[in-house]
């Protein structure tokens, strides 16, 4: 039998204090980023704006692409290679009549012959207000599917754990964007989808091991008596392989989406990528050792409680 | 649970003919598939599953619907009944005018008539409320009610994708999508068409042509100094000299009030001046108009009748004599395509009111073609590194779990053909991904042995077991998946929203293959001997 772990025995809980150092280091890092580049970099599916996909038929440079269109006053639009050094995607922003920017590119990539012929792959213009219409979804979208899994568990378990649960999911939804940030990477569509489908996927993980814990507490037997942060510690080990494995095999699809999606779909699949990994590290390192510091804090003070009672 | 493999088998067995019948439908019950939606896309495979704009190339438009114009041009309309109602009552008025999109300023001839108008605007001008009065002045102001306004906006929304969808039709579009999206916006989607300026001329126009007598009493020159009076209004002409190549525009003077519009038209179509060789467009008047038309021409010989196209002058040609034919040409210097199109967008009537590009995506074929061939190298790539880690990890109990995941991308496949969903790139790296979560079932179940397994129990024991205790857990994890898989679809824009849906079909999917089907394998390989089962390869 091929296994990663037989009866691992691992105190994690023991060392969460290392752990939650290592989540706000990285939360910090991701932070700092995204106050040095001013933001993190949206696309125009959310800032409203053009853009033009152009490939070439032969290899060309930005700079002579950016000579071509500041002949049309469009000098200053981003421009970047997408793939290889033939594709290139052009982003900018015009005045009132920016839906025929489209045509406006061609027109200027067309009057510039050293640049030979090309085709326009796509071309994009989204308004101002579908732009922040879609920001303030993007937005309801993320606190609904926290607010969705929020309810689930305190349902399904209890309220504590929901809460829990909900810490982590935000903690990893955070880790991703501070990761996008210092990838310099860009807020889209597609990345807002794997940001929703990591909060509903690394969830799993918490779900299994409240589960277990749960499911030991009815069997009594050993754990009865023991002290809860190392129930805790036991049932994360048991569901250890199988939290490694599942979020190994999410992990291998996003990543070969990463290598072989093509250009339009890795900054998702980058996002996956970085979501499943926080999600599988805030199970065991956050969502678990969170539960664990609330039930101590609640046993320390009802203790107190009885003392004053004692005393009276 | 090791009882009625007889029955189980039999319904894995419609299941993949049920899928197998969507993916490949024999000709026998395509009839039936597609006269029963939501049915398959049309067309056998490939073509059972529709694809997307980004994967097939065309054109996504969000048009934005003007609806404070809307609301305007109704209450101007309004502003002749309302003048009617006054004088059937015996008021008269001196003066009606528009004030904001809604509101009508109305001044008495007499204040002394204030009191019949207040009758006269209860009695008669059901869509309006008089509002600040001012007896005095014999003044006041017609509202139009807010639910009026609410049911005009409904309406004009309404209206509006009814024109867009009749013109979209009669432009030859297979299978476009267009769609109400939230108050006033229309999302059209036009596979297949890659000229976005013809599409979008062809849908934003608003196509409001109208004919309208020229007042010649008047320079225009001066006119377009010095301002109009009231009833006549100041229009161009766009016209390009021929050796300048400059675009000058002509100004004319005409009537406020159109004689005809076109509402009035039964037909428009496409014709080639015999001499010129120039394409024009021959427009055709219901009886009713061919009548005005006929009256109007009659009264006005020696006039010039100017043909106003969304405030464009066309042309103004002098009246010659009475048509009673009902017949007239729109010239203009068009191109065969735009003749083509204002023929269709005449046809398809008149938006109710402006439209806006909100947002515009135009996708070519090449670089659909090339997300579509990535998107499958990466469904056959992630299977083949899954399947080999479930493999080597698993073994035996691996390759059940790969054979699940066949069959689970095989009803994904199909319900996504049953449904009616379409297809898109970020739908694919659902799929690619669905291959990832959907073995996470399985993983659950056969740790969930090995453990039992390693407590001490015999290998059907820790099979039953290990599938009856992953069970809950397992239903906890496919419900978080699908909340947020149901939370983008809500969210979605075109290609997020085939994300959803292949994330949603796969988990679902997932429910009957990795356990249901699962179950059925591992009792059909351990389950079935009397004899005690010695060890399990998992």
């Amino acid at each position: 039998m091929l296994e990663l772990f037989r009866s691992p025995n691992y105190d994690f809980i023991g060392r969460r204090k290392w752990f939650y150092l290592a989540s706000a280091l990285f939360i910090a890092a991701g932070i700092a980023s995204l106050v040095a580049r001013g933001g993190l970099r949206v696309d125009i599916d959310f800032a409203g704006g053009n853009l033009v996909q152009v490939r070439f038929e032969r290899p060309t440079t930005i700079d002579r692409v950016r000579t071509a269109l500041t002949a049309v006053g469009l000098g200053d639009s981003i421009i970047q290679e997408f793939g290889d050094s033939r594709e290139f995607m052009i982003r900018f922003k015009l005045g009132a009549s920016q839906a025929d920017a489209g045509k406006t590119v061609q027109q200027a990539l067309a009057r510039e012959a050293s640049l030979g012929s090309f085709e326009i792959r796509r071309a994009e213009y989204v308004g101002p207000q579908v732009g922040r219409d879609l920001q303030l979804q993007a937005l309801y979208a993320v606190l609904a599917g926290l607010a969705g899994i929020l309810i689930y568990v305190a349902v399904r378990f209890d309220l504590k754990g929901g809460i829990t649960a909900i810490v982590a999911q935000t903690h990893d939804v955070i880790v991703a964007i501070g990761a996008l940030s210092l990838a310099d990477r860009e807020f889209a569509l597609p990345v807002l989808a794997a940001l929703l489908t990591v909060i509903g996927y690394s969830v799993n993980d918490k779900i299994v091991a409240y589960d277990r814990v749960r499911e030991n507490r009815r069997r009594g037997g050993a754990l009865r008596g023991q002290p809860f942060a190392s129930q805790i510690n036991t049932a994360i080990n048991q569901t250890l392989s199988r939290t490694l494995l599942t979020g190994v095999s999410v992990l291998f699809a996003a990543g070969v989406l990463y290598l072989f999606g093509g250009k339009v779909l890795e900054d998702f699949a980058f996002t996956l990528m970085v979501g499943v990994v926080a999600g599988t590290y805030s199970t065991i390192y956050i969502a678990a050792a969170l539960i664990v510091d609330w039930t101590q804090w609640e046993d320390r003070r009802r203790r107190a409680a009885k003392k004053v009672v004692a005393k009276a | 649970m090791q009882r009625r493999t007889g029955l189980r088998i039999a319904i894995v067995a419609a299941v993949i003919v049920g899928s197998l019948i969507y993916l490949y439908p024999p000709s026998f019950v395509r009839p039936w598939l597609y006269a029963h939606p939501p049915g398959p896309a049309r067309g056998l495979l490939p073509g059972t599953i529709n694809l997307g704009l980004d994967l097939q190339g065309g054109i996504h438009l969000v048009l934005g619907v003007d609806l404070d114009k809307a609301i305007e041009s109704q209450v101007e309309r309004a502003v002749p009944t309302v003048r009617a109602a006054f004088e059937r009552k015996g008021v008269a008025v001196s003066r009606i005018q528009r004030r904001g999109a809604s509101e009508l300023v109305v001044e008495l001839a007499s204040p002394q008539a204030f009191g019949a108008a207040q009758t006269a605007v209860a009695a008669e001008l059901g869509s309006f409320e008089m509002r600040e009065p001012d007896q005095a002045a014999g003044r006041f102001i017609l509202a139009m009610l807010p639910k009026e306004v609410t049911t005009l906006r409904e309406l004009s929304v309404r209206q509006a994708l009814e024109t867009i969808r009749n013109r979209v039709d009669q432009f030859g579009v297979a299978e476009p999508a267009i769609q109400q999206q939230g108050e006033n916006r229309i999302l059209v989607q036009l596979p297949g068409v890659q000229d976005p300026e013809r599409a979008k001329a062809l849908i934003g126009k608003t196509a409001l042509l109208e004919f309208k007598l020229v007042d010649e009493r008047l320079d225009a020159d001066r006119a377009a100094r010095e301002g109009v009076s009231e009833g006549l209004e100041l229009v161009y002409q766009r016209r390009i000299e021929k050796e300048t190549r400059q675009e000058r525009r002509v100004p004319f003077v005409v009537q406020r009030k159109a004689v005809l519009t076109g509402a009035d038209l039964s037909t428009a179509r496409v014709s080639i001046d015999q001499n010129t060789g120039e394409p024009y467009v021959s427009v055709e008047f219901s009886p009713a108009g061919a009548r005005v038309f006929a009256e109007v021409t009659e009264a006005s010989v020696g006039r010039r009748l100017a043909i106003v196209l969304d405030g464009n002058v066309h042309s103004a040609p002098v009246i010659r004599e009475r048509i009673p034919s009902g017949q007239a040409q729109i010239t203009g210097g068009f191109t065969t395509d735009e003749a083509t199109d204002l023929a269709i967008v005449l046809r398809a009537g008149a938006l109710p009111a402006p439209v806006q590009v909100l947002e515009e995506r135009t996708v070519g074929p090449s670089l659909g073609a090339d997300s579509i061939r990535q998107g499958l190298v990466s469904i056959g790539v992630s299977a083949l590194v899954v399947f080999a880690f479930m493999l080597v990890y698993y073994r035996l109990s691996g390759l059940i779990a790969d054979i699940a995941l066949g069959l689970n991308l095989l009803i994904l496949l199909a319900g996504m053909a049953a449904l009616g969903a379409t297809l898109t790139l970020p739908g694919i790296a659902g799929i690619a991904l669905t291959i990832g979560m959907a073995v996470d079932t399985n993983v659950l179940i056969f740790e969930r042995i090995r453990e039992e397994l390693r407590s001490g129990k015999t290998v059907r024991a820790a099979i039953d077991s290990g599938f009856s205790r992953a069970f809950t857990t397992i239903i906890d994890t496919h419900v978080t998946v699908l909340v947020t898989a149901a939370i983008l679809y809500n969210f979605g824009t075109g290609p997020v929203k085939g994300f959803a849906v292949s994330l949603f079909i796969g988990l679902v999917a997932s429910l009957f293959t990795a356990v249901f089907f699962t179950r059925l394998l591992f009792d059909l390989v351990y389950m079935r001997s009397r004899q005690p089962v010695a060890a399990i390869s998992i």
